[in-house]
């Protein structure tokens, strides 16, 4: 035992040698170089004076109104609005869309009943969808949650089924011969082998739920939300803290990205070899 | 442990280039506890036939009786262990592949854990019980599968080349572990491969089949005694007989593989 672990573990990472403080710094400036460029760029564009200052604010006044915002408490409670209206959307999401979207992969009836509908309904831009949201369900959170849940739901119903189609029939075979019933097959089998895919799905409909969500809070007349105040600062000419709204934006897209699917991505489907690092 | 009937099975696999025979009125019977092995070109249809047995393709005429009773699919009765490597849960290590029938039996976790250990021990696997199958060569992978379906034990064992990719010394021992399993178990095997030696080193009988579309061409019994010394006369005597039917010419002197 104690053998096979460290060979597994001298394999998967290189930890002892020397190079690996060096890889780490090197990766770490490969992350930051672009955006010291576009920084640069962007402080000499706006201390040049070709826009106005107004519109074109440094990063320094950004950052001075990205925390004078957040210690008022202003930009915190946009994003709480914001974050709960996109984690219940994108839950509704989650859960119908891999629910359907198995049910295709396993059920030639629901292939049939859901492919059509999903595969016309999916290319419409979600935007698209919002007037008929905000009449049916009226202005507001309760409806901007639905919409979101509706639009993100179709790259994860889309995934989910693919998934399902891509588990290995010889897996299917051997849990059938060592007697797996269908609830099992299920459990055991089917949904950890279409993992892969439904994390893809989820990660696709989260990117979605951002993108619908943003531009509904600007219609919808919600009192608060990061798509509001983005909206909202264009009026005053507060292009710092619509600046702001869309670093708090950038960063919970990346906060999610490695807190959450990367980590839930490392314990399972890295792990098992069944997607690279 | 059970007889199995073969009768005039033949299997068509539907292609987007037209119908494609797999198997071709393939007969014969299999008695109790017997150790069957099955050899032919590749292409032959060794591999079909054994999903058929195991009941996962139906065929196209013909059937297959397991004890007088006709297959209609799949069953617990029947263990697979198939030539893909991929056959493993990527999602299970070793331990947990190995003890997943027990866990479908619904085996206590302390027991199935243990009696999985023990089979890994005996395909000499015990210091890699925690892998996963992604850090184990296909050699391992795939002995990790035997023990897999050893674990649960069926009463019937079908396996596909099963040791195919493992080195000489290696395969000696499997072998040795797999005549000592059968010997101790009376499971009724059916054992596919390529290797001459390793049909006559195992088998009860071996039956032969021919090129694409697969009969069978030959159904040759080894009456050699157990333990059998692949180095005594008899045995070598046994492989070119074997070969010839197989279509190698053989010399005077000559053993392959
Ligand atoms: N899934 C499939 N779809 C279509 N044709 C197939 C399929 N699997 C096998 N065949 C065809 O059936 C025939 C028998 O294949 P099979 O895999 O049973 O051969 P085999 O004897 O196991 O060969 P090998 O020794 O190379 O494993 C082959 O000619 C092949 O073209
Ligand atoms: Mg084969």
């Amino acid at each position: 035992m104690q053998d096979a672990a460290t060979t597994i573990s001298a394999r998967e990472a290189p930890g002892h040698s020397p190079g690996r403080a060096a890889s780490r710094l090197r990766s770490i400036w490969r992350n930051v170089f672009p955006f010291i460029v576009v920084g640069v760029l962007w402080e000499i564009v706006a201390i040049s004076g070709i826009f106005p200052a107004r519109l074109f604010p440094t990063i320094e006044t950004v950052a001075r109104t990205f925390f004078a915002l957040t210690a008022n408490g202003i930009l915190p409670h946009h994003a709480i609005e914001t974050l709960i209206r996109l984690l219940s959307g994108f839950a509704l999401a989650g859960v119908f869309g891999v629910t359907i979207g198995i049910l295709m992969g396993r059920s030639r009836l629901a292939e049939d009943i859901f492919l059509p509908l999903v595969s016309i309904c999916a290319p419409i831009p979600g935007l698209a969808y919002t007037p008929l949201f905000l009449l049916w369900f009226g202005l507001g959170s309760f409806s901007s949650i639905l919409l979101v849940g509706f639009v993100s739901a179709f790259p994860v119903i889309f995934n989910s089924w693919t998934g399902v189609k891509a588990v290995k029939e010889i897996w299917v075979r051997s849990a059938h011969s060592m007697g797996a019933d269908d609830r099992r097959m299920f459990t055991h089998v089917i949904l950890p082998g279409a993992l892969p895919y439904i994390l893809t799905g989820l990660r696709l409909g989260l990117a979605q739920a951002w993108r619908v969500l943003v531009a509904v809070e600007m219609l919808a007349a919600v009192p608060w939300g990061l798509g509001w105040l983005i909206f909202g600062a264009r009026k005053f000419l507060n292009t710092d803290a619509m600046l702001a709204g869309i670093v708090v934006i950038a960063l919970i897209g990346l906060l999610l990205e490695k807190l959450v699917f990367q980590k839930i991505e490392n314990y399972t489907v890295v792990r098992w070899g069944m997607v690279a690092a | 442990m059970v007889p199995i009937a073969i009768d005039n099975v033949t299997l068509e696999y539907d292609t987007p280039a037209g119908k494609v025979t797999g198997v071709k009125d393939v007969s014969f019977d299999i008695g109790a506890s017997e150790f069957i092995c099955i050899v032919g070109p590749s292409g032959c249809g060794k591999s079909t036939l054994l999903n058929v047995i195991a009941g996962f393709l139906p065929p196209a005429a013909g059937e297959i009786r397991i004890d007088g009773k006709a297959v209609k699919g799949h069953g617990m009765d029947r263990g697979v262990v198939f030539q893909d490597f991929a056959q493993l849960f990527p999602w299970r290590t070793a331990l947990g592949n190995v003890s997943f029938g027990l866990e479908m039996k619904g085996i206590p976790k302390a027991e199935r854990d243990k009696i999985a250990r023990e089979q890994l021990r005996l395909v000499k696997l015990e210091k890699f019980v925690d892998s996963f199958p992604h850090h184990l060569s296909g050699g391992m992978q795939q002995r990790v599968a035997i023990a897999r379906a050893l674990a649960y034990n069926p009463s019937v064992l079908l396996m596909d080349e099963p040791f195919a990719a493992l080195d000489a010394m290696t395969r000696d021992d499997m072998q040795l572990l797999l005549a000592d399993v059968w010997r101790a178990t009376r499971k009724t095997v059916i054992y596919v491969t390529h290797n001459v030696a390793e049909a006559v080193y195992l088998a009860d009988r071996v039956i032969v089949m021919s090129a694409h579309p697969g009969t069978v061409q030959a159904d040759i019994r080894i009456d050699l005694p157990r333990p059998r010394d692949p180095l005594s006369l008899e045995f070598v005597d046994c492989q070119k007989q074997l070969m010839r039917h197989l279509g190698h010419k053989v010399s005077g002197n000559g053993a392959g593989h």
